[in-house]
């Protein structure tokens, strides 16, 4: 079991390395690649939201922001969209900047209100801005770089990863014990030599480059973007938060559980007939169960589903 | 020598002046007391030495450098901390670790930070709770991690806010022993304080405040004698 715990991220990372050599077919890994992706948001959230405190619900800013670098070295450079992996860091850097130096003065719900108003803000501003975004008819990548899947998968496999191994470092160097101190008390944080806004600042900026690799992988992946898919506040702010609240606040494998889960969900709903369209409400209600009896999240509270299935369960 | 210069300073909220110039000076190595009815001004006077305000009028000098305008961070890493009234433990962390969270302020590396820590929870007494969540620590315990973790970040001077209210009496003598060895460790302690033979008992001078001003300024006894301060304390003391 101890052997187990130690190693479980290099079994997991191990066994997924492998899948793409079964053969799985163009769906599953389509599927594969979406967990694998809402993983990597997740954990980027995570790191702003569920560490440090700072509830954002505008990260599709920074994913559309990575998306839209990807997109536009393709569309206007006429350049290979991988290259908005570097690109992005500094773009997404920027804004990340810009937006933390105007909502990380507030707190708490304020924060969370402005962050919210922001990515509805760069939603409007990519749409109208047709001379430089392309507006509303959006980006398209006249051939994708693989028709397989494979490689894809590897991509998103390797930014995961190397997300998951940068959270771990941070959390459990000096910047996770600040990130940590800001979330209990940013009063008390600031009374022992902690200066919040910098420390702050480093949180939303690693959150936001590590969504915006995300988005510049899903540029590259779907070959289409445009404003409403990529800045999509219920589609991509809400269902990022969802992921973690679901898998898990503020712990290393909640958002990939919890990316799992919504990934799957969303496609099960989606081929309900008559019902697929609404699955929006299904997720408000899974919320709803989560926020009460799963406050914190399948990871977090996995004591209590154990309990939940009686003795049998608890003893593996 | 003064480590710490209050100079003529008023906070005002509105137009209520919170503090009204009050001056004095903390000198190296003495525990000050600082004293006065509720609504003095104490805890108010505490914010504007630490920087959580910046004072309206009038400036505070630490180690002879102008202060006030520092933000709390700043001024922490000058070698000031400070405990809070109403506790703010970090409520979802062990004990342990909001010290070491408070700890890498002079750390060079997690390893460091591990071992300031526990050297002070060990001076503190907090060895065994080490690791509680601090969520779930009695009040006494409480009042003690603040000052743990303030001292964890190995300050100049120590500024404490009512760390004794509400112990029960073997807490409060555990208290009053850790007071003394800080003290003899060479740092300088200011004390807000409303139990009245603790302050007497472990302060060199005291500072007293009525109404956000100064009403007198000395030694224990000089204090214990002074007619405007019983007016202040046993007026209101017959009237209760």
């Amino acid at each position: 079991m101890d052997f187990m715990k130690k190693y479980i991220t290099y079994i997991v990372l191990g066994l997924l390395a492998l899948l793409p050599l079964l053969g799985l077919s163009s769906y599953v890994m389509h599927i594969l690649i979406l967990v694998i992706m809402w993983s990597v948001i997740g954990m980027a959230w995570n790191l702003l939201s569920g560490y440090c405190g700072q509830v954002s619900f505008g990260h599709a800013a920074f994913f559309g922001v990575g998306a839209y670098t990807a997109g536009m070295l393709y569309s206007k450079l006429g350049i290979s969209g991988w290259w908005g992996f570097p690109a992005s860091v500094f773009v997404v850097a920027f804004f990340a900047l810009v937006i933390g130096y105007i909502c990380l003065r507030l707190r708490g719900p304020y924060f969370a209100l402005a962050t919210l108003a922001m990515g509805v803000i760069f939603r409007i501003v990519a749409e109208n801005l047709v001379k430089v975004t392309g507006g509303d008819l959006g980006i398209m990548l006249r051939e994708r770089t693989w028709i397989d899947k494979t490689w894809y998968f590897y991509i998103i496999l390797i930014v995961a990863a190397a997300t998951y191994y940068l959270v771990r470092k941070v959390i459990e160097s000096k910047l996770g014990y600040y990130f940590v101190a800001i979330r209990e008390d940013q009063d008390a944080a600031e009374s022992l030599g902690i200066n919040t806004t910098k420390y702050k600042t480093i949180a939303l900026i690693l959150s936001a480059v590590i969504t915006g690799f995300a988005g510049v992988f899903y540029m590259n992946y779907m070959g289409y973007i445009d404003p409403k898919v990529v800045f999509a506040l219920h589609d991509i702010s809400i269902i990022t938060i969802m992921v973690v609240m679901v898998g898990g606040v503020a712990t290393f494998w909640g958002p990939v559980v919890g990316a799992i889960i919504m990934v799957l969900l969303a496609e099960m709903i989606r081929s309900l007939p008559k019902l697929g369209t609404a699955h929006h409400t299904f997720f408000g209600i899974l919320l709803i169960v989560i926020i009460i009896y799963l406050p914190n999240g399948i990871v977090g509270d996995f004591a209590k589903i154990r309990k939940l299935f009686g003795p049998r369960g608890a003893k593996t | 020598m003064s480590l710490l210069q209050v100079k003529k300073v008023s906070r005002f909220f509105g137009g209520l002046a919170a503090v009204k110039d009050v001056s004095f000076e903390i000198r190296k190595g003495e525990i000050l007391g600082l004293i006065g009815p509720n609504g003095a001004g104490k805890t108010t006077l505490f914010n504007v030495v630490n920087g959580f305000y910046a004072p309206s009028r009038g400036e505070v000098l630490f180690k002879g450098e102008r202060i006030s305008g520092l933000k709390p961070h700043q001024i922490c890493q000058r070698g000031m901390a400070r405990t809070f009234q109403v506790v703010k433990p970090l409520q979802r962390m062990s004990v342990l670790d909001n010290v070491i969270a408070s700890a890498f302020l002079r750390a060079k590396d997690r390893k460091h930070a591990d071992e300031i820590a526990l050297e002070t929870l060990a001076f503190t007494g907090l060895t065994a709770d080490r690791d509680v969540i601090s969520k779930g620590l009695p009040l006494g315990k409480r009042k003690r991690l603040e000052i743990a973790r303030a001292l964890a970040t190995q300050p100049k001077l120590l500024l404490l806010d009512e760390s004794f209210a509400g112990l029960n009496p073997s807490e409060l003598d555990e208290s009053i022993g850790i007071i003394r060895k800080i003290k003899e460790r060479g740092v300088t302690i200011m004390i807000i304080e409303h139990h009245m033979k603790v302050i007497m008992s472990i302060s060199d001078r005291i500072v007293v405040l009525s109404y956000g001003e100064k009403l007198a300024e000395g030694t224990p006894a000089e204090i214990g004698r002074n007619p405007q301060v019983i007016e202040a304390y046993l007026g209101e003391a017959q009237s209760a």
